[in-house]
């Protein structure tokens, strides 16, 4: 039943934040400052979690080939598909949806402990819309480059460690990606992101914003949106799996 | 003038304000007092939306605040200047930006013609320089300061005061509360302050409503409060010692 009053007021708080803003200044100001906090910022983390999955990806792949009748470009072909399908939109999300989601709420919750969002509601301002519109429409923006960038870094790993390991050519492994390759993965992949994004920076804004009482509370809420935005996600990308891919 | 008319307010099934009726006069310093945990916040915030009364109207100037739409709420919303309890700065803004940022906000205004008021409604506060800082570089009364500003700069119709003193020093406190009494006659709002602080009371209490398990308790000035024969208020007016000796004193010099 709570759930179902959460949800509720959720969609309620999505009426509101999509809007017409009180001022466009204002909101391209914020999408740009918003696109640095929480995209540009987050390049390095992506950075070092995409070489490194890419190069153990690689690796286990490599490791695993024992049948003589599998081609030497598999292993490629395998970390071009698993990083596409797979592990940037969808665990580069979940990193997100920790990093950004408990950001978003803290900021927010705090401003709304702090009072500074009753400030903003009797200025007039729609402080939903204020707070909440720039954040999403970043995530959109910058949420799918930062996984085109996790899926050439991750290749790229991939291709580092089967070099240093001599397991094989990186003419091997060029082919290997691009075997078999279906530019509709992108297509999918990219669909997943901006739906994940759109999810991880609303869930964490709505618990931010519905915060009541002091600190403790906004911790409390920084974790709840991570975990329910992680919930999220996997939920999402159960569901656009089935309507992408196999419908 | 704000009208407050049968206000009644409940939260999770618990009343907490009962057929509040009141009128908050213009160009006074209207005062709402009591102790904590007596509704006067929630009342306060009935009056500017931040929460819906389940009965009763608010009528800011014969407009019934009730009945608005959220654009139409937003338009009287920019009349209104709020001074927190916490002074609510914008932390990731300059003390000017905050000032600045109504204006930006809902005015036409030229960037030349914003800087101008800014600087006006600072140095109107004592705070002509301090521009650049931020407000987590500021004291607690130099925050409350910047708040009035803020609060000034859109020249507004009414202007709350919730606890403009707490977590403040007397003295700090007398600046505080005279820059509030000035700022109300020299522009002839309607000011409303919630406060628990008998020296504010005592100093600028223009109009006070007491209010008392979520009730109207009693109506007056500063000085019919002194005389108030009304057990809560005496308890509540007489509850520190000096102001119990200040009494003791009074009456000796009256025998």
């Amino acid at each position: 039943m709570n759930l179902l009053k959460q949800f509720g007021q959720y969609i309620l708080m999505l009426s509101v934040v999509f809007s017409r803003p009180d001022r466009w200044r204002f909101f391209w100001k914020h999408t740009l400052l918003e696109i640095e906090q929480i995209g540009i910022n987050s390049l390095p983390i992506v950075a070092l979690m995409s070489t490194f999955m890419g190069a153990v990806i690689a690796l286990q792949t490599a490791s695993s080939m024992e049948s003589p009748l599998l081609p030497d470009y598999t292993v490629g072909f395998i970390t071009q598909s698993s990083t596409i399908l797979e592990f940037s939109p969808t665990i580069i999300s979940l990193i997100l949806a920790g990093k950004v989601g408990s950001n978003v709420a803290s900021e927010i919750g705090t401003m709304r402990v702090t009072e500074q969002i009753d400030a903003l509601e009797i200025m007039g301002v729609n402080s939903l819309n204020f707070l909440v519109l720039p954040k999403i429409t970043a995530a959109f923006f910058f949420f799918p480059v930062l996984v085109i960038f996790s899926m050439a870094l991750s290749m790229f790993g991939g291709w580092l460690s089967l070099l240093v390991s001599d397991l094989t050519t990186t003419e091997i492994y060029i082919m290997g990606i691009r075997s078999f390759f279906n530019p509709f993965h992108i297509t999918y992949a990219l669909t997943k992101t901006l739906v994940f994004g759109f999810l991880i920076v609303s869930i964490a804004s709505f618990y931010g914003y519905y915060v009541k009482g002091g600190s403790l509370d906004v911790g409390r809420a920084s974790t709840q949106a991570v975990v329910s935005g992680s919930i999220a996600i996997l939920i999402a990308n159960f569901i656009l799996t089935q309507l992408m891919l196999l419908s | 003038m704000i009208e407050v008319k049968n206000v009644s307010k409940s939260f999770n099934g618990q009343k907490v304000l009962f057929d509040i009726d009141h009128v908050f006069e213009e160009g006074k310093v209207n005062l709402i007092i009591g102790q904590s945990g007596q509704g006067k916040s929630v009342l306060a915030k009935c009056i500017v939306g931040l929460y819906d009364p389940e009965e009763g109207q608010i009528l800011f100037d014969q407009r019934n605040f009730t009945n608005m739409d959220r654009a139409q709420r937003s338009a009287i919303r920019q009349e209104i200047g709020m001074l927190f309890q916490g002074a609510a700065l914008f932390d990731s803004m300059t003390v000017e930006q905050n000032v600045m940022f109504p204006l930006q906000m809902f005015t036409n205004m030229t960037k030349a013609e914003i800087q101008t008021r800014a600087d006006f409604c600072l140095e109107r506060v004592n705070l002509a320089g301090r521009n650049k800082l931020l407000p987590s570089e500021c004291s607690g009364g130099m925050q409350k300061r910047v708040g009035i500003a803020r609060a000034i700069s859109m020249n507004p119709r009414y202007l709350f005061c919730d606890e403009p003193n707490s977590g403040l020093d007397p003295k700090t406190s007398i600046v505080i509360d005279n820059l509030i009494q000035d700022i109300t006659q020299e522009y002839k709002i309607t000011t409303v302050v919630i406060t628990h602080d008998m020296n504010s009371v005592m100093e600028i209490g223009d109009h006070i409503l007491f209010i008392h398990q979520g009730k109207k308790w009693w109506e007056g000035d500063r000085h019919s409060i002194i005389n108030a024969t009304n057990p809560e208020i005496e308890s509540f007016v007489y509850a520190s010692s000096f102001m119990k000796e200040i009494r003791t004193q009074l009456q000796k010099k009256a025998l």
